[in-house]
């Protein structure tokens, strides 16, 4: 598997120090993607889901320091300079995020912008990059593209932004995208819209796709493969039927019982779990998730259970899991 | 008292100006078109729509900030929209609201029991002691510690504390409605499900009634016990949440159930499996500024005929307690209507009227 593998990444920690206070917000991730396949990302606010992909780009500030490997096409990114890494950024790995009208420069017409990434990596005549850029446009289904090439951020409505930002990421031909929380800005019929795009692109351009969501309901419905994040580690990863159908980790069971669904009769309490995510800049010893889950027991406090695959293709961290006694029926 | 609603919104109207260049009027938002619905004793009705629905502007307009346009909204059998100064805040004593982010509706510089006292002493509530002690009792009743929470100020607490803080001020003078606009939409989903279990504890111990706005579908047929489906500033769909939700009657609102992932499609599986006239639904939303002709969906409706555009579709029974706005109702509705063209509602009868959002004349 690790030898198709497009993205391999190998106990990669990002730990931020400031204020005399080391926070450790990625603590030994590992996983690998590859070429049209699609990996989600699932953890609350905090759980090192960003923190974990932007490393792998350098989009962090000075004050966090990366360990770890993470192989690109058999290239390693952690360590590499920031020149260096701007030739992997869009060609190789792109990014769209949460809010397009921040990361959209307001006062540029959406054209240039887009003609500013088909340039960036490659020198060409400008009516060339205009016909490239009007070209991405058609790519993400924008209505009227020469049109909308002459408009400014603020005429667009967010969904249409959100296609210019995916423009933009696809402007290099990049062979991994990655969306963090891409639709969680949208309203839920403009979100199935460009959860469409994206797979639709991914398809006519063969990329492996990186869906770093909060939302586990989307994660499953559009992903091949999901990995659950908590307090900087990986609790749980599996093909998305198979986690959905036999849940092992509490938190993602804890999780998947806490979204309301459609049904669930109205007015029935959810099932919830008390206290907060750890500080992630206190240490502890054993499982992150103990003080909050159901089935810890002494063992779970004294030592921390390994990320282990336990059953083919199905990986958690837990020394209770739940389903154990049914599973050996 | 159960007899009459708790809050009767008639043919509520609210309109804004937009401004074009140089200041120049340029156009008028319909934000809030003819919206009319009850709100009974003891009842959660949710407000269900997307971004530019008009939802948040409905739930500003009930409350009178800003004062709606035309129409009327009868809170306890009081026209709010007839009554200003000392009586109108008299009225809306006991008609509160919860936004979605705790941190802008709460002032950081204030501790967190002098923030939950506040409405006692903008309504002269008691003694300083009196109110302490009833700052102390609602910071409990939501779930927060007074002697290690009230003392804080709210950049102290995490968002989900923040919320019962806002929760708690807005039970202070013990109302009988809150209006919540996307209460939990900024909480992330373990502290989302203990704050909605909160709603629906405080609604079962105080006989709350919750105008509960939200985009999420499913968030809100959890807590309400009817649901209404707002598409450009107008109902499209009232009922039963159930049966919104297991029968919709309007395209739109087969839209936006097919639209929540996991539903239409099991996961992993291809579309178009067993109910397989799911469809992503195309285009954006027309501009307020300028809504199509007749029914407002209808340029994104699959469904859509000329009479569409010719004449506006209003609120009409077709199942006990279920009401749409559309000349051509999802057929599917249900054994009891026969074909399509299903007849008109005569009106409001005992029990299963209770469920429609609009009189009929």
């Amino acid at each position: 598997m690790n030898g198709e593998a497009l993205l391999d990444v190998r106990d990669l920690r990002v730990t931020f120090t400031g204020r005399g206070r080391q926070v450790r917000a990625v603590a030994g991730v590992s996983y690998s993607v590859r070429a049209g396949q699609t990996l989600a990302i699932v953890g609350e606010s905090g759980s090192g889901k960003t923190v974990s992909c932007r490393a792998l780009i350098g989009l962090l500030p000075p004050a966090a320091v990366v360990t770890g490997s993470a192989r690109f096409a058999g290239a390693e990114l952690i360590g590499l300079s920031d020149d260096q890494l701007r030739g992997h950024r869009g060609t190789d790995i792109a990014m769209v995020f949460q809010d397009p009208t921040r990361s959209l420069n307001p006062t540029m017409r959406i054209g240039r912008q887009i003609t500013e990434a088909v340039t960036a990596h490659r020198r060409m005549a400008k009516a060339a990059a205009r016909e490239r850029a009007v070209e991405l446009l058609r790519l993400v289904r924008m209505p009227a593209p020469e049109r909308r090439f002459a408009e400014y951020p603020h005429q667009l409505s967010g969904g249409m932004r959100q296609r210019v930002m995916i423009a933009i990421a696809l402007a290099c031909r990049p062979r991994l995208l990655i969306a963090d929380e891409a639709t969680t800005a949208l309203d839920v019929t403009t979100q199935a819209q460009i959860m469409e795009l994206l797979l639709e692109l991914q398809r006519e351009l063969g990329m492996a796709l990186m869906l770093i969501s909060h939302d586990l309901g989307l994660a499953a419905h559009y992903s091949d493969e999901v990995i659950v994040m908590y307090a900087g580690r990986i609790v749980e990863q599996a093909p998305a039927r198979r986690l959905f159908a036999r849940v092992r980790m509490p938190y993602t069971r804890a999780l998947l019982d806490a979204i309301p669904s459609l049904e669930r009769p109205a007015h029935a309490p959810l099932p919830v779990i008390g206290g907060r995510p750890p500080d992630p800049a206190a240490r502890h010893a054993g499982c992150s998730f103990a003080p909050r889950c159901g089935n810890a027991a002494d063992d779970c406090r004294a030592a921390a259970p390994p990320l282990a695959e336990h059953e083919p293709g199905h990986r958690w961290a837990c020394w209770h899991p739940v389903g154990a006694k049914a599973a050996a029926s | 008292m159960t007899e009459a609603p708790l809050l009767a919104v008639r043919d509520l109207v609210q309109e804004f100006a937009v401004r074009g260049r140089g200041g120049i009027k340029g156009g008028v938002v319909h934000a809030v078109s003819g919206v009319s619905f009850d709100v009974w004793p003891g009842e959660t009705l949710g407000v269900v729509g997307e971004t530019g629905s008009g939802k948040s502007t409905l739930a500003r307009s009930v409350l009178q900030a800003p004062r709606p346009k035309s129409g009327s909204v009868v809170f306890r059998g009081t026209d709010l929209t007839r009554l200003r100064g000392a009586r109108l805040l008299q009225a809306r004593r006991h008609l509160q609201m919860v936004f979605q982010d705790p941190f802008g509706s709460l002032d950081p510089k204030w501790r967190v029991r002098d923030l939950v006292a506040e409405p006692l002493v903008a309504y002269r509530v008691g003694g300083a002691a009196a109110r302490r002690r009833r700052a102390d009792e609602l910071l409990e009743l939501v779930g927060l510690d007074p002697s290690g929470h009230g003392g804080r100020r709210p950049r102290e607490l995490s968002g989900g504390q923040a919320q019962r803080v806002a929760i708690a001020r807005a039970l202070a003078l013990s109302p009988a409605m809150i209006v919540c606009d996307e209460p939990v939409s900024s909480l992330d989903v373990l502290i989302q499900a203990q704050v909605l279990n909160l709603f629906e504890r405080l609604r079962a111990h105080l006989g709350l009634s919750y105008l509960f706005i939200a985009h999420d579908l499913a968030l809100v047929k959890q807590v309400s016990d009817r649901v209404a489906v707002m598409y450009l500033g107008k109902l499209c769909e009232v009922g039963p949440g159930e049966s919104v939700y297991r029968r919709p009657l309007h395209p739109y609102t087969r839209a936006l159930l097919d639209s929540v992932p996991g539903r239409a499609a099991r996961p992993g599986a291809a579309a178009g499996g067993a109910g397989s006239a799911s469809t992503v639904i195309s285009g954006e939303p027309p501009s307020p500024v300028s809504p199509p002709s007749g029914c407002r969906f209808r340029t994104r409706c699959p469904r859509a005929r000329q009479r569409c555009a010719a004449e506006e579709p209003v609120l009409r029974e077709l199942a006990p307690g279920h009401a749409v706005a559309c000349h051509f109702p999802l057929a599917d509705a249900g054994p009891d209507t026969a074909g399509q063209e299903a007849v008109p509602a005569a009106g409001t009868t005992g029990r299963s009227g209770r469920g429609i959002g609009e009189a009929p004349r």
